[in-house]
């Protein structure tokens, strides 16, 4: 299975090579763009997933423009894991050096990535300092482009503290965590739960969205009888889950990634008959992969009992006419279903190719300025802009549930649906 | 019984349970400290093997889920046996490749080779069985019976799972002790415990008593990795490092190369994850069980039965 994969990166690792970089007669006329995110450990699955939609973009692009790349360039991605081998998650150390390396190469017009948000802390700094455009095809820690209040989870001067220069060179194209955290809450209240036990992972991006989830919960009227943070590497979670049992909880908030300990738990709520007993459990995007069904003990334990909740559609539910182009291109190309994310390292691999075109230059500083006027620009998931602080401004979040071993069933969800008889405007 | 109680009780239990499949990987840890004082950071890696293993063997029986008497009669004590077999023969492997040719170099050589091991048994295990969650089906059928054999409404949840859980560890324990006291192996591992040299000079072949140590303790760390597999019916392919580490406090705790220690240690440790699991927060697990290994070790330095080395100097 996982020689397999190997394979597969490594074949389009070459095909990246061979194909987008034909030759490569004249340097200046070649445009890189360093992509980093975990291609190996917990989210492997993930992190391909999200290179070959990125890499879609880039054929989509091509066959839209008579074969030519932006401005006449040859863009070449060039793919880089930031997941330590060790830990199989992601590693500061290794985001830091590949942000580097994307510094120092002088070909390197924009650096696409983190998928964690607690990757993007380390690389942003040293983009930003550098002048340089950094896209985000996932990372939904809020505290990333605004100060989203130390009541939020958020920590203290931020996102200054990623600005060295002052200014804004980092953008996504995702909701984030401080509107996704509670909006979960408002479903999880809509949807008539009282008592919710909200479990993390203690990282940047669990441990926030679980705290944007308790804050919500208790504004709304949604009781918090437990919040509880577990180390990622454990395996045993059953004297845990006995107190979530105890507790009376009919809902379990986990603030998890899949490699941090989420599948683990879910697979034992139901070990420990929490399902059993018609107790739920409510993941964010983090967990909102078709791998996580496999990896939590299959459809039968997930099937009705966890609902996910996700900044955007799925990747099959598109509505855009270059959304459902992406999705059947995918499924055609790759004999798979896209990740949830590759949505989005599809959209914002679309965004870094209309900047270049924009800028029409091989200049970090042109491309940058092209990226922060990025304006109703016209991407898969819809029509939109990147506000002041680098954020998309389409910003939408909709709840999901798994049925017969799939994610489907999409309902739009908000943080203040609660006040209007539990319907989001969509 | 009020329902604080229950839960206190159900608490216990999983401590229990906690405790019971540490021992297992504990043993090994404190037997080959004991006999070559060296941290065998690989063995908790064992385990995973031990897991991994009998996950292929039961995907290529393939034998009905949950398994029927023939199966549990069968196939489960084969798979067992096999497991047992194979994980012991890697230890053995791993010391006749690793640790014998550095058995008179400074101690600290072959601890580092002992964590290249560790790394590189879980990176291979990366490719093996790839690096996400790995379900392992219910192969062990399961019944609550306090709710479904003897209908009691009650909070405590006491399956089938954890009944085969304490029967497979507690004879397996209870044999190794009676495996080191009482055969001619064991006293000859107790003598290369105490004086290599002297062992090999009354006639004892060193490098054979050292390779059964590692060949059992191996197979201890395989056993509970299918113990754990049909437990808790998931596992990664980085299991080893969590399970090691705790085990390996449990050994320390107990007392480092005394086998009833690493059983004491590891239920005390299986113990206070559960207490502080339940009722502290999963987020100070680890401070409560290395807080309280620290002022045990500050106040009683051998351990809570003593170490192998503290009673040489007695």
């Amino acid at each position: 299975m996982s020689a397999k994969r190997l394979l597969i990166t490594l074949s389009i690792l070459l095909i990246a090579a061979l194909v987008v970089v034909p030759a490569v007669a004249q340097d200046s006329q070649t445009i890189k763009v360093y992509s980093s995110w975990p291609l190996t450990g917990g989210t492997q699955a993930v992190g391909e997933s999200m290179l070959k939609a990125a890499q879609l973009a880039v054929e989509h692009y091509i066959a839209d423009h008579d074969g030519k790349g932006p401005a006449g360039f040859t863009v070449e991605l060039v793919p880089l894991d930031d997941a330590s081998p060790t830990t199989g998650a992601w590693d500061g150390a290794i985001e830091a050096e590949n942000a580097q390396r994307c510094v120092n190469d002088t070909d390197c017009m924009v650096y696409f990535g983190t998928y964690n948000s607690g990757a993007a802390k380390v690389s942003m700094v040293i983009t930003n300092a550098a002048g340089m455009a950094q896209i985000s095809p996932a990372n939904s820690y809020a505290g990333l482009t605004r100060d989203c209040g130390v009541e939020n989870g958020c920590a203290e001067g931020e996102p200054g503290i990623y600005r060295p220069s002052g200014e804004v060179t980092y953008f996504r194209t995702n909701a984030t965590d401080d509107l996704q955290g509670p909006a979960a809450a408002s479903w999880a209240f809509c949807s008539g739960y009282k008592k919710v036990y909200i479990l993390d992972d203690t990282q940047a991006y669990g441990k926030g969205i679980a705290d944007t989830f308790e804050a919500q919960a208790k504004k709304i009227g949604l009781e918090v009888v437990g919040h509880s943070s577990v180390e990622s590497t454990d395996i045993d979670f059953r004297a845990l889950l006995n107190d979530v049992r105890a507790s009376g909880a009919d809902v379990v908030y986990g603030g998890f990634v899949l490699d941090s300990g989420g599948p683990q738990v879910i697979q034992q709520m139901d070990s420990q008959g929490l399902f059993e007993s018609g107790v739920k459990f409510i993941g964010p995007d983090g967990l909102a992969s078709e791998s996580l069904i496999e990896q939590a003990g299959g459809a039968d334990v997930v099937n009705g009992n966890v609902l996910l909740t996700f900044p955007g559609y799925l990747p099959s539910a598109l509505t855009t006419d270059s959304g459902k182009r992406f999705y059947t291109d995918y499924v055609k190309e790759y004999s798979e279903e896209p990740d949830p994310y590759a949505t989005y390292a599809y959209n914002s691999m679309s965004v870094i190719l209309y900047s270049i075109e924009t800028a029409a230059k091989k200049d970090r500083t042109a491309i940058l300025e092209a990226m922060r006027g990025l304006k109703d620009y016209e991407g898969i998931v819809g029509k939109f802009s990147f506000d002041e602080n680098g954020d998309s401004t389409l910003a939408f979040i909709y709840g999901y549930a798994i049925n017969d071993g799939k994610i489907g069933d999409a309902v739009a969800i908000s943080p203040t649906m609660q006040d209007t008889d539990c319907k989001a405007a969509s | 019984m009020s329902i604080e109680l229950q839960v206190f009780v159900q608490q216990v239990l999983i401590g229990l349970t906690i405790g019971a499949y540490l021992a297992l990987i504990a043993l090994g840890y404190t037997m080959v400290y004991g006999i070559i004082e060296l941290i065998n950071f690989a063995h908790g890696d064992l385990f995973a093997f031990g897991f991994f293993i009998s996950l292929t063997l039961f995907t290529m029986i393939n034998p009905p889920k949950p398994l029927d008497t023939v199966g549990l009669l069968v196939i489960l004590p084969l798979i067992f046996v096999i497991t047992m077999l194979l994980t012991g023969g890697l230890n053995v492997l791993i010391d006749r490749v690793a640790y014998r040719p550095l058995r008179n170099a400074p101690r600290l050589a072959p601890l580092l080779t002992a964590v290249g091991v560790s790394f590189m048994l879980e990176a291979l295990y990366a490719i093996w069985q790839g690096p996400t969650q790995i379900n392992y089906p219910r192969y062990f059928p399961e019944v609550n019976i306090l709710r479904d054999v003897f209908h009691v409404d009650i909070f405590i949840l006491f399956t089938t799972k954890d009944v085969f859980l304490f029967a497979v560890t507690i004879p397996l324990v209870i044999g190794l002790t009676l495996f080191i006291d009482r055969t001619k192996t064991g006293k000859a591992m107790r003598a290369c415990a105490q004086d290599r040299e002297a062992a090999a000079m009354m006639g004892i072949n060193v490098n054979r008593i050292i390779a059964t140590t590692f060949f059992v303790g191996g197979a201890l760390a395989g056993g509970a990795g299918v113990v754990w597999g049909l437990y808790i019916n998931s596992g990664r392919f980085l299991m080893g490092f969590e399970a090691g580490l705790m085990a390996f406090t449990s050994a320390v705790l107990g007392g480092i190369g005394n086998v009833r220690g690493a059983v004491v240690g590891a239920f005390v440790i299986g113990m206070l994850k559960s207490m502080s699991d339940g009722y502290i927060g999963g987020e100070w697990t680890r401070v409560v069980i290395f807080g309280i290994l620290i002022l045990l070790l500050v106040f009683r330095p051998s351990g809570i039965l003593g170490s192998t080395q503290q009673l040489e100097k007695v």
